[in-house]
């Protein structure tokens, strides 16, 4: 009875184009149109500026609870940039600059975060999912949307969107296995941000990578550097090519960092160092590949203080669109709408009922 | 008319509803080559292909996951969970996705999924093959629970429940499945969802019941016309939610005297809503109290007592005499 070695035909590769100085490795610069790479650069920006202003509102009590993405914008826009109208973007709930990129209007991000569903509403012509809040159960419906849009013999995809404490998830498991057995069109992108709420990526798993489980499911993977745009579109072409060529799946882990807290509910002091914050400050995303624009000579100091400015003015119009739209979003009637196709006869009454029950309320004022 | 068997009728709604539209698929565990471990799917693999039959691995979540983004797309998927006390490990994407994705996307996508399972005891099987948890279902809203009582009516059933825009729990009696044969009709039938049906007029009592207590229920009320002389009204909810009340309401408002009847267990039941939805609508009109009779509230025993948990005609015939004393 022999003992032999099984030779899993895989390697798991780790990519970085651009380092954490902003220094190319021209050998992989992948081609990029300059002006893809401008647009990019202004999402990197706008999905930032966004953020930090969403926090500033969270604080003023003008929105509620919301997770931040700070220095996580490239893992998504690198990936998300390879996307079609037509396919379809699955996310997880800290993807506010994928959501951006693909149509999503920043009021209705403070719209949403401010407690209204109006602002979940998805326009007739993007397919983008809803954020998912319970933890890599989005992973499975895009496979089921990658498998129909291979039955209906589109050459489109679907990625989705998870982040490392998603991959202990059964639905992980659950998920790559069916992509790979049903070949599905599918990216996965993991963004690995080293931390679920408190617990570090070490005691998430003994994996070595994230990237690596893709093997048990008969997958590509690889490990990018997540705050390396040109490393993370690099991957994701790939992915998306193979995807669109029905050559199956890809993990995509994107190695990244959770500057901010994970929510605003919550306080980071208590299980991670300043120090390892500040470790990744200096490989910030945007730095260095606003460098990698400047050296390009797409770019200058001049320009990107104009394009900031401009991105400033685009949040201050959408805060105050929001603020304005807010104002009509009052009467909460709206709360028995979208249960079904058509409200059932009970929920009819039970609607009629609190109409009723709110103007009589009102007439009785504080003397009820 | 062909007389079937549930699972042929079953059968022949997936049979039809496949061959009149590409987007209805069928996924779950051993639903393809195998046919179903009930038979239900059989022959759909060979006259419809692995693309629209797919035997999917071991995995609930996994299968009704694919079915929500499948039906997102357009598809109108129809999965299999083999037995409903693993359905439990798909619960999550129901509550969570399946049941609310119309609400998080403000109309722009629904879930036009149908879960066909079997529930329910009477057929000696293993551990975890015979609970009936429509309450689970049932209280989620944006769900819409079905339970049909017999051939005919699963058939017309599960071709409307695959046309709704809204996701379907497809609750399949295992007692039923080859119990007895009904004519079942080879051209197209539809029935309502959200609709109860009076499956026998009476004026003295109402029966309220659903599913494989169906059976018995029907033969209590035999029972008590032959002896004693009572004429039961017995409505079959068909549908427990969205939970039609105007039915039951009107027939209690002519006879005063309700019992219901279920095997799930009693407390948190489908009874305690409907006897709810009978004492706002109908409490002037109620000449005694409502009876129930159900299972009770604990797991349901495995099989050698399944028996003793289930209600029969004559615990039910005990509580309509009890219902129809003063």
């Amino acid at each position: 009875m022999p003992r032999n070695t099984i030779n899993i035909p895989d390697k798991i590769e780790y990519l970085s184009i651009l380092n954490e100085k902003g220094e190319l490795d021209a050998g992989l610069e992948p081609d990029i149109p300059e002006e893809l790479l401008l647009k990019l650069h202004r999402a990197l920006l706008l999905s930032r500026k966004f953020d930090e202003r969403l926090l500033n509102l969270q604080r003023q009590g003008r929105i509620g609870t919301f997770p931040p993405i700070n220095g996580q914008e490239a893992a998504q826009l690198g990936a998300v940039a390879l996307l079609r109208p037509s396919d379809w973007m699955v996310p997880a709930f800290r993807e506010t600059a994928a959501e951006i990129w693909r149509g999503r209007s920043l009021e209705s991000v403070i719209i949403y975060n401010n407690g209204y569903s109006e602002g979940a509403e998805i326009p007739q012509d993007l397919n983008n999912l809803p954020i998912s809040v319970p933890v890599g159960s989005q992973i499975l419906h895009a496979v089921g949307l990658g498998w129909a849009a291979k039955y209906r013999q589109t050459d489109d995809v679907a990625m989705t969107f998870f982040g490392d404490g998603a991959t202990s998830e059964g639905d992980f498991h659950e998920g790559l296995n069916f992509a790979g057995v049903f070949q599905a069109p599918v990216i996965f992108v993991c963004q690995n941000n080293h931390w679920a709420i408190s617990l570090p990526v070490a005691k998430q798993t003994r994996s070595k990578t994230l990237a690596q489980k893709a093997l048990a499911y008969g997958m590509p993977g690889i490990q990018v550097d997540g705050n390396d745009i040109l490393a993370v579109y690099a991957a994701a072409k790939e992915a998306v090519d193979r995807a669109r060529a029905d050559q199956g799946p890809t993990l995509i882990e994107c190695v990244t960092y959770r500057m901010a807290v994970h929510t605003t509910a919550d306080d980071p002091k208590r299980y991670r160092t300043e120090k390892e914050v500040d470790k990744w400050r200096k490989r910030d995303p945007i730095v260095r590949f606003q460098k990698y624009l400047v050296d390009k000579g797409l770019l200058s100091e001049d320009k990107i203080a104009g394009i900031e400015s401009e991105v400033l003015e685009v949040i201050q119009a959408a805060v105050d669109g929001a603020e304005e739209k807010m104002k009509a979003l009052g009467d909460p009637i709206d709360m028995f709408e979208h249960a079904y196709a058509e409200m059932p006869a009970y929920l009819k009454e039970q609607k009629e009922a609190f109409v009723t029950e709110v103007a009589e309320m009102t007439e009785e004022g504080d003397h009820g | 008319m062909a007389k079937m068997t549930m699972v042929q009728a079953l059968n022949l709604a997936l049979k039809q509803e496949m061959a009149k539209d590409d987007s209805v698929i069928v996924l779950g565990e051993d639903v393809g080559v195998d046919g179903g471990v009930f038979r239900v799917t059989d022959g759909l693999i060979n006259q419809f292909g692995q693309d629209r039959v797919l035997d999917t691995p071991l995995a609930e979540s996994g299968i009704v996951g694919m079915s929500i983004g499948m039906a997102v797309y357009g598809l109108k998927p129809v999965c299999e969970i083999q037995f409903s006390g693993f359905s439990y490990q798909n619960f999550h994407q129901i509550e969570n996705h399946a049941a609310r994705l119309r609400l998080r996307s403000r109309g722009r996508y629904n879930v036009p999924m149908v879960l066909r399972t079997p529930y329910g005891g009477g057929v000696r099987a293993l551990e975890h093959h015979s609970e009936s948890r429509e309450t689970f279902w049932a209280h989620m809203p944006g769900i819409k629970m079905v339970i049909p009582s017999g051939p005919r009516n699963a058939r017309a059933l599960l071709v409307s429940a695959i046309r709704d825009p809204d996701p379907v729990i497809f609750y399949e009696s295992k007692a039923l499945y080859r119990a007895f044969r009904e004519e079942v009709p080879e051209e197209e039938e539809t029935m309502p969802i959200g609709k109860p049906r009076i499956a026998q007029e009476g004026k003295d009592l109402t029966l309220i019941s659903y599913g494989a207590m169906m059976r018995p229920t029907l033969e209590a009320a035999a029972g008590l016309k032959e002896k004693d002389g009572v004429e039961a009204e017995v409505i079959d909810l068909l549908t427990v939610s969205p939970l039609d009340d105007e039915i039951f309401v009107q027939s209690v408002l002519k006879t005063g005297r309700a019992v219901v009847i279920h095997e799930a267990p009693r407390s948190f039941g489908p009874g305690a809503e409907i006897v709810s939805r009978l004492m706002e609508k109908a409490f002037y009109y109620l000449e005694v109290p409502i009876e129930r009779v159900t299972g009770y509230d604990i797991i349901i025993p495995l099989f050698s007592r399944e028996k003793a948990y289930l209600p029969n005609a004559q615990r039910i015939i005990r509580a309509a005499r009890k219902a129809l004393s003063n």
